[in-house]
């Protein structure tokens, strides 16, 4: 692992270390990967966190130098807004929710899948569709579907279902369901853009969980199952031990891709009726009041909430993952 | 009956009742968007319910007007499609050429930092895609890119790189090191053996990363709106079907073609090579 060259350059005119060869080659390597990722992603971040106490509107941007003029303006603006914390709420209430929904479908539909049949290979296959068709393609589907109007939903929702009323799923904000007497509201349009986010990730997490299920040694529930232990036993003490790490790592994964999740959203609901996530308000404050510098410090809050956050995670869950894998 | 008896019957039954609501979930979807796109309005509005299409009913005006050029009165899809096709395998290009090396050395070589490269390219993700919208917006608007088709695609760089690597990255380790050795005794240079040796070996993950770049390329929303939104010349499919779908009135089924012409190409790519895709992106996952 040493890096160091003194052989080479102590003995001047004799071919340089192995290691100091490899070192040299892999920087060289590297360099086009890290040029492009500096360009494209580090400045770019850098210099939102200057644009973040700047007081940058788009049109006077040009005249404003990179430095100076530092203000907490925009911070002050944000955390005093009264749309802010409860974006915020929204981002979590939502990131949560269809990270679990998300995987625990995977989850299912991987145990499911995992004992051949006739027609599996298709199925898989089909089963991706959500995952990789474009976006506004599939919300533009569950927009029509769930339209109030000619929705298929809400028709066969009527015929079958015996709903009285169409539902308008994606500019509801709470609906009130009564449940055994008793009145609750749920807030449906944050619920349907969950649902939609939960059926468009999953089968990313079921590929995963898929892979990993179909690695786990049969001789391990053999053993088991002549122990007498019932399925559910066996997947309990067998199967889901074994999983745990993919689990954990997917939902690592989720959280942070749906928490700064905006197309999805936008395409929905356009942020409307309870589900404006701060990524949603990042957009809005950008393109329509132009206010570059309170849109770069809304960005920022919503990245360190995030590292604080996972953060928090590897304080408390790292270890015990670690452990689960030993 | 015996608890394991009881349990071998009943989740032999959910497993069937799964499949099949998992069948229904991703595939009536799709069905229902092709459905929509051979009607006329009219008989969506009548029937809304229907899931079939009577044979008087069918049509394929819905497709001749989203594809026709705006000058002949239609939406003008050809040209998204051009403008998308470009975007995308420029993205797939460029990313390959900036992160196959990148892989390579993460793979290969021990080098000052070579253990916090794959790190640093994770860490991207944790920024949301929002955070750097801002300050590309703002860079391309003052380098007069805003409104370009290559400047697009030098932002998805930024959102693809990452998982290029980790993809090549896995396949690269199970290239055996002996290969390179016998290259480098006969005289190789490194650049020579990843070249000639190492390259041609790694074909399938190439292909495998780059038809995932490609689909995301193709399926991005975000920059395209932020960057084309104002030049209609330049919109991609995607920002055409959502900007013609919140503007003027289409009829949605008019749009329901638009949106099965942005999905097939995907999808002809996704069936072509699933196997190789999904290998691709769980490789790795098994070892937890």
């Amino acid at each position: 692992m040493s890096t160091k060259t003194s052989g080479a350059t102590v003995r001047r005119g004799r071919p340089r270390t192995t290691s100091s060869r490899e070192n040299r080659a892999g920087l060289a390597f590297v360099t086009p990967t890290f040029l492009v990722v500096l360009v494209v992603v580090i400045l770019p971040i850098l210099w939102t966190v200057l644009l973040a106490f700047q007081n940058a509107k788009l049109v006077d941007i040009q005249e404003n130098g990179l430095f100076g003029n530092w203000t907490l303006d925009n911070f002050q603006q944000v955390f005093g807004s009264p749309g802010f914390w409860s974006s915020l709420g929204t981002t979590l209430l939502y990131t949560v929710g269809a990270t679990a929904g998300s995987i625990l479908l995977g989850l299912v539909a991987a145990l499911a899948l995992r004992k051949p049949f006739r027609g599996r290979g298709i199925l898989r296959a089909s089963m991706l569709l959500p995952y990789v068709a474009p976006v506004v393609a599939v919300s533009f589907v569950w927009e029509v579907a769930l339209s109030p109007q000619y929705g298929i939903v809400n028709e066969w929702g009527g015929k079958l279902l015996g709903w009285d009323d169409p539902i308008a799923f994606l500019s509801t904000r709470s609906y009130e369901v009564s449940l055994l007497g008793a009145h609750f509201d749920i807030p449906l349009a944050l619920l349907t853009v969950i649902a939609f986010e939960s059926w468009r990730y999953f089968p990313f997490a079921f590929l995963f969980m898929l892979a990993r299920l179909q690695a786990v040694p049969d001789s391990l529930e053999e053993a088991a199952e002549v122990d007498g232990a019932t399925l559910s036993q066996r997947f309990r003490h067998i199967l889901l031990p074994q999983m745990m790490p993919v689990i954990a790592l997917l939902s690592v994964l989720r959280f942070i891709m749906t928490f700064n999740k905006f197309d999805d959203i936008y395409l929905l609901t356009g942020g409307g009726s309870g589900t404006d996530v701060v990524a949603v308000r990042v957009y809005d404050f950008l393109t329509s009041r132009f206010d570059v510098g309170a849109a770069s410090a809304q960005a920022l809050i919503l990245a360190l909430v995030l590292m604080v956050l996972l953060g928090l995670y590897f304080m408390f869950f790292g270890k015990k993952v670690q452990e689960e894998q030993a | 009956m015996s608890r394991a008896q009881f349990e071998e019957r009943f989740f032999g039954i959910a497993r069937w009742v799964v499949i099949v609501f998992l069948a229904v979930i991703t595939i009536v979807p799709f069905y229902y968007m092709l459905l929509l796109s051979v009607k006329p309005i009219d008989s969506l509005l009548v029937d809304p319910g229907s899931l079939w299409v009577s044979s008087k009913d069918f049509t394929l005006d819905t497709y001749r007007s989203v594809l026709k050029s705006t000058e002949d009165g239609g939406q003008g899809f050809l040209g998204m499609l051009g403008n998308s096709a470009l975007v995308a395998v420029a993205t797939v290009l460029l990313t390959l050429a900036a992160a196959v090396p990148g892989a390579y050395a993460v793979s290969r070589l021990k080098f000052f930092g070579s253990r916090h490269v794959s790190a640093l390219f994770l860490a991207v993700y944790l920024f949301p895609a929002t955070l750097l919208a801002v300050p590309l917006f703002v860079m391309f608007a003052k380098m007069g890119l805003s409104g370009s088709l290559v400047g697009l695609a030098i932002v998805y760089i930024a959102q693809t790189v990452p998982v290029s690597i980790y993809m090549m990255k896995n396949y690269f380790v199970t290239i055996p090191f002996s290969i390179e050795e016998a290259a480098a005794i006969d005289g190789a240079s490194r650049l020579q053996t990843v070249r000639k040796v190492i390259l041609p070996l790694a074909l399938p993950t190439l292909m495998a990363t780059g038809l995932y770049v490609f689909m995301i390329a193709w399926n991005e929303f975000l920059f395209a709106l932020l960057f084309l939104a104002a030049d209609p010349d330049k919109w991609t499919v995607s920002l055409g079907l959502q900007q013609l779908a919140n503007g003027i009135e289409v009829s949605k089924t008019v749009l329901m073609a638009g949106s099965v012409i942005l999905t097939i190409p995907v999808v002809i790519l996704f069936f072509a090579s699933e196997r190789l895709l999904t290998e691709g992106l769980t490789s790795g996952a098994d070892k937890g």
